[in-house]
């Protein structure tokens, strides 16, 4: 079987922002995804100076969507401008789904199905939906049809106090009721991560970023916002701690082993608020409106594992097939943005990969596929310290690759996550 | 070129007939008989050569021939009244016609004329229906009202009303009999008072309209609902509340003296308009339908032919030519707009530009855009709430708005507009970081009141695209913008700040650069002699009283707190400099009120008192100033003498204004005195005055008070110069048919018949 090739025409990414990422409730507190989204793309529409009637499609990613805007993109495409004409569509595929979002652009314009395509996700986690319980659900909905007094009263029969609990959602798997920290903590144990790996882990990914933001490495792809109801300009993220110490971290308790475990507060991933999105176009088309590319997208990979024991392992076999396509090797890679869910699985991918077994018996190879430098790897923060607004932090790592690239002059990048369901996503990018 | 009025403009209402058979076989009919098998016949409004349907004489008589068509056509079973435009039923009246008619006999011929074919309407065994889809107001909305069923179509454009008011007329084609019979006085009243146009929605719940449908085959819905009405199917729900009821019978002593006292409180008596519908709506009310028409026509004679209405169609016909850019010169296309202050004006300029282009507010301090964004918020919200906002459009206008402390986020700018501080080394300095930042051929405005563009531009590396655009605190609210022409500014700056301007739905005059331009010049004498007469005594309450009787919405005492005492003081001190040879008698309280810490209204320390925000509390004098004034004692002093000295001094500055070329016409000058400085619009703005008035008189008060008060009444050269020449400002009104670029003298109706 020949290997597979993202074929057709070039895709280049030419811009990307986002708003800063804050934990949620915090000052998202009040927004709609939808408000989020908003704000990222028209931040986007308005810095590029893009004619917005060129745009051929805005693809946006989000995991909870709130039932009022359950197809946000489009909701966001008529609020952030766009002419009415454009067509927007949601996906969802978890954490994985502004990065679905961009392959389906970098797909569509590859395919020559569009030119110009915004990619991107939103999300919320101050504001879920939160449901009425099954029974009352049925009675309520039952309730549009009754007539009378006497039927309402009917409805009422067989109602139990506990009917009235809300029914808040959990980020637990469907298929196995574990939850993603849950998993976390399976997978530490598997792979055989201490703990005290995980919490310096986590402590360099808050310094990397709180260094970055220092620097202003991270002000090109920060749009800054300002929101009701305080409106003061809002310019950072604020979930990345520059005073984070070992020694803070290691004295956390574990959450999901309370005995044994190593998965803890602090080397996890924090609920966040924020949007992101990125502008693709054809090659040929960013040359003909004068815009300059930052990098090529050149692979895209979507893989499945066990939803059980290798929940959040995608990227280690996204990773790999997503380079073998770009036919690119590990070793080539300047640039990894690896999503950060938790310190555990980027740990585990990193130290799978340079295990000669596990590469032979689950990718197939005859070697270790090899080593990722640490220094190459999430070099300005991840989603351990910036935050992790699950459906726009594709989108993120897209824009943070594509820049790093540019700024450390590396040839190629790799921008990959996990995702609940075991899934798991990967592209390959080459310097423009 | 001719303009006629728009869905956004004013209108007035009522047509003449009686035109003849005289060349009406030559034109296009403005009505179209459209009969269809099913018995309903659609009148088909179709002005000739116009994008809006208007009354006038030639439509009265083409209507007059459709109804006669109608009435003698058996197979006829109701009748639909509907237009061919798209977007509107019917705006109003020919404004032209209105200017040209001068005799009161000629107008009431004209409205009678009117009501004869309304009644006519309202009279007929078959059932009229009205489908409304785009502005029906004024005469437009008489004629619906005179229907016997209105439909209105649910589009945003949809408005109805009877907004005459505004034109210095008043509904006399039965307005003001058949609304306060259909939804009652207590709302009819203020709705015709203030002009109130009003959206299909809320017409509806009114019982403006009875039935709302969509836009598109709005026809064919009003000839079902005529159909039924002709069957006797369908039975209008019009009753009026027990309310209501009350209000128009025993309580309309109590209704009508409210309004009254409103009124009066509102126009001191200056506008007859407002006066001729209270008296028409309770001549009806009490004597009967009949009464009520007859003193609408009575009224509507004496109140158009006089000159306050025709002053506010002159002042409503010149914004229209101001739409027009005064230079032939393409303007630079604007899709990104940025604006340099986060401040007052700041926040404004960006609170009427985010509904057209994304817009980028750049200000050094975090509290500053913080404010800004906050006020532009909550003005959203208030639209929202009000249903004048739909959320997604205040949704769009929110996320074209965007903030930035550096330069560097300016770079996509097409225009930029700087509202900085008036001080001339930071307005230069802001104006090279900003072309360090932007596109060789942005356009780049300076908001400033006074101070001279060469100035501002004196190190510019492109002087050719710095121009003014002086906004009006507060800047949504406020209609006027005057754009100045530096020396150096060339015409594509003027062009795209004109063309910019309009589209945030300001009226552009456009004036050459000098000390206070236009408008802040004008202001200057009238202000130091407001302080002079303080010094002599006058009282603050008297002086403020005269000028608000006189016409004007703010006192010149008042008006002072709002500039700031110290900004007044800034651009007294330039303008005295400026024009030391002939500006004698020049106060130097302001200066010692500043010096003291007075700035007026935004430090609370002013020659009023303010209560805190939100209070019900009126303001009062601050009796404090009086130290700087002579003390407490105040003396009585002549009304007409104050108001004089005043007045004249602005007029006479408005004609200096002229005659050295800061203004380029006398049109420009009267449309910015009344839109950006409250000149009593009833008088027609400075020029409009010294025509009425007569120059030569205008030149003997100036030399008895220069006499009595000094050189500074000495009347400007070109005042005398007309004086004794017997000249105008104003050639005659001509009269432009629709869709005719030719302007013609006009045969009055009236005395042809």
């Amino acid at each position: 079987m020949a290997p597979r090739r993202l074929s057709g025409r070039r895709v280049v990414i030419v811009d990307g922002c986002r708003t800063p990422f804050l934990r949620s409730m915090t000052d998202y507190m009040d927004l709609m995804s939808y408000d989020l989204g908003t704000m990222a793309v028209s931040a986007l529409l308005a810095r590029s100076r893009l004619d917005p009637g060129r745009v051929d499609r805005l693809i946006l990613g989000t995991v909870i969507a709130d039932v009022k805007t359950s197809n946000v993109a489009r909701e966001v495409a008529l609020a952030a401008g766009l002419p009415l004409s454009v067509p927007a569509y949601t996906v969802t595929a978890a954490c994985t789904s502004s990065n679905v979002a961009i392959a389906s652009g970098v797909e569509a314009i590859a395919a020559g199905v569009a030119d110009i395509v915004i990619a991107g996700g939103t999300e919320t986690s101050s504001d879920v939906p939160i449901r009425f319980s099954r029974p009352l659900r049925k009675r309520l909905i039952a309730s549009t049809k009754v007539k009378g007094p006497g039927g309402y009263l009917g409805l009422l029969k067989g109602v139990k106090l506990k009917d009235f609990a809300p029914d808040a959602p959990a980020i637990a798997e469907f298929s196995t009721g574990l939850t993603m920290g849950d998993n976390a903590e399976r997978l530490a144990k598997a792979v055989g991560l201490t703990r005290e790996e995980q919490d310096r882990y986590a402590l360099s990914s808050h310094h990397r970023a709180a260094k970055a933001h220092k620097e202003g490495l991270l002000a090109d792809q920060i749009a800054p916002v300002s929101v009701p109801p305080k409106f003061a300009p809002i310019t950072f993220d604020n979930g990345v701690r520059a005073d984070s110490t070992y020694e803070k971290l290691s004295t956390l308790p574990p959450v999901f082993d309370r005995k044994f475990g190593t998965v803890t507060a602090g080397n996890s991933s924090f609920l966040t608020d924020g949007a992101s999105a990125v502008l693709l176009m054809s090659e040929e088309k960013a040359q003909e409106l004068g815009y300059e590319p930052i990098a090529a997208i050149t692979a895209t990979a979507m893989v499945a594992l066990d939803p059980v024991e290798e929940l959040l392992l995608g990227p280690a076999l996204a990773v790999p097939a997503a380079l073998e396509q770009a036919g690119v090797g590990l070793a080539d890679v300047g640039v990894f943005e690896i999503h950060e869910a938790f310190a555990a699985p980027v740990l585990a991918v990193t130290k799978l990969f340079k295990d000669a077994r596990w590469c032979r018996d689950r990718l197939g190879l005859e070697n270790a596929l090899g080593e990722i430098d640490p220094a190459r790897l999430n070099a300005w923060g991840g989603s351990l310290s910036i935050g992790h607004p699950f459906g726009a932090t594709g989108a993120r790592l897209m824009m943070t690759a594509a820049r790093r690239l540019k700024h450390e002059k590396a040839r190629y990048g790799v921008v990959s996550a996990c995702a609940a369901g075991a899934l798991g996503h990967a592209m390959v990018l080459e310097r423009a | 070129m001719r303009e006629v009025q728009d869905s956004q403009g004013s209108e007035t209402m009522s047509t003449n007939s009686e035109s003849g058979g005289n060349g009406h076989s030559e034109r296009k009919s403005a009505i179209r008989l459209e009969k269809r098998p099913d018995g309903v016949a659609i009148a088909w409004l179709d002005t000739p050569d116009s994008r809006l349907n208007i009354i006038s004489t030639a439509l009265a008589a083409d209507f007059a021939a459709t109804l006669q068509e109608i009435e003698s056509d058996a197979a006829i079973k109701a009748v639909v009244i509907a237009s061919a435009k798209p977007d509107n039923f019917m705006a109003g009246a020919d404004v032209h016609e209105f200017l040209t008619t001068t005799s009161a006999e000629a107008f009431e011929k004209m409205v009678r004329a009117f009501h004869e074919a309304l009644d006519r309407i309202a009279g007929s065994r078959k059932p009229y229906v009205a489908a409304i889809h785009g502005p029906c107001l004024g005469g437009g909305y008489e004629m619906a009202l005179a229907c016997h069923y209105r439909v209105a179509s649910d589009d945003p454009k949809t408005v109805v009303g009877l907004p005459e008011v505004m034109m210095g007329v008043f509904p006399a084609g039965g307005g003001c009999q058949r609304l306060p019979r259909l939804i009652g006085v207590a709302k009819a009243l203020p709705m015709i008072l203030a002009g109130q146009r009003i959206k299909g929605r809320k017409a509806k719940k009114l019982g403006m309209v009875d039935l709302l449908t969509t836009p598109k085959g709005i026809a064919d819905t009003a000839a079902k609902a005529a159909l039924q009405l002709a069957e006797g199917k369908l039975r209008p729900e019009r009753e009026l509340g027990f309310m209501d009821k009350l209000f128009g019978g025993p309580l309309l002593g109590m209704v009508m003296g409210q309004a009254r006292k409103e009124t009066m409180k509102k126009t001191r008596g200056n506008y007859p308009a407002p006066l001729a519908v209270l008296e028409c709506v309770e001549t009806g009310l009490r004597g009967g339908f009949k009464a009520g028409q007859e003193a609408e026509i009575r009224n509507f004679g004496r109140v158009a032919a006089g000159p306050e209405a025709k002053n506010l169609i002159r002042l409503f016909d010149a914004m229209n030519e101001l739409k027009k850019s005064p230079v032939t010169a393409e303007s630079h296309k604007v899709d990104h707009l940025a604006i340099i202050g986060g401040g007052f004006m700041g926040e404004g300029i960006a609170a009427v530009s985010i509904g057209m282009t994304p817009t980028v507010v750049k200000d050094i301090a975090d509290e500053a855009l913080a404010k800004c964004a906050k006020n532009i918020w909550k003005a959203l919200d208030k639209r929202l709430k009000s249903g004048s906002l739909t959320r997604l459009d205040r949704d769009r206008n929110w996320a074209n708005l965007h903030f930035t402390k550096d330069y560097a986020g300016l770079a996509n700018a097409d225009l930029v507009i700087e509202a900085v501080f008036e001080k001339l080394d930071l307005k230069q300095r802001v104006l090279a970081d900003t072309e360090a930042a932007i596109a060789p051929d942005a356009v780049f405005a300076t908001n400033t009141s006074a101070l001279p563009i060469g100035d501002i531009a004196a190190k510019a590396l492109h002087p050719e695209r710095v121009v003014g655009m002086h906004y009006f605190s507060p800047v949504p609210k406020m209609p006027l913008l005057e754009i100045v022409r530096g020396p150096k500014t060339d015409d594509q700056a003027v062009a795209t700040a004109h063309k910019y301007g309009s589209k945030q739905g300001k009226t552009c005059i456009v004036v050459n650069d000098g000390p206070g331009f236009y408008t802040s010049r004008v202001l200057g004498p009238l202000m130091n002699e407001a302080m002079l007469l303080l010094e002599e005594g006058a009282d603050i309450g008297a002086l403020d009283k005269a000028w608000l009787d006189r016409g004007w919405p703010v006192g010149p005492v008042a008006l002072m707190d709002e500039v700031g005492i110290d900004v007044a003081g800034h651009v007294a001190q330039d303008l005295g400099k400026a024009f030391a040879g002939r500006m004698q008698g020049q106060t130097t309280v302001i200066a010692k009120l500043v010096d003291a810490g007075y700035a007026g209204r935004k430090n609370n320390r002013g020659f009023y008192a303010y209560p805190p925000e939100g209070s019900k509390k009126k303001k009062t004098i601050n009796a404090d100033v009086y130290q700087f004034f002579g003390g407490p004692n105040r003396k009585p002093m002549n009304t007409r003498d104050m108001v004089d000295r005043l007045e004249v001094l602005f007029i006479n500055e408005a004609v200096y204004c002229l005659q050295e070329g800061i203004l380029a016409t006398p049109r420009d000058g009267d449309v910015g005195a009344i839109l950006g400085l409250g000149f009593p619009p009833f008088r027609g703005g400075p020029f409009r005055y010294v025509d009425a008035v007569g120059a030569d008189k205008l030149v003997a008060r100036m030399e008895e008070l220069a006499a009595k008060h000094g050189s500074r009444f000495t009347p400007a050269p070109l005042l005398k110069e007309m004086a004794t020449a017997g000249k105008v400002f104003y050639p005659p009104d001509l009269y432009k048919a629709p869709g005719s670029s030719q302007a013609q003298p006009k045969v009055e109706a009236g005395t042809a018949g």
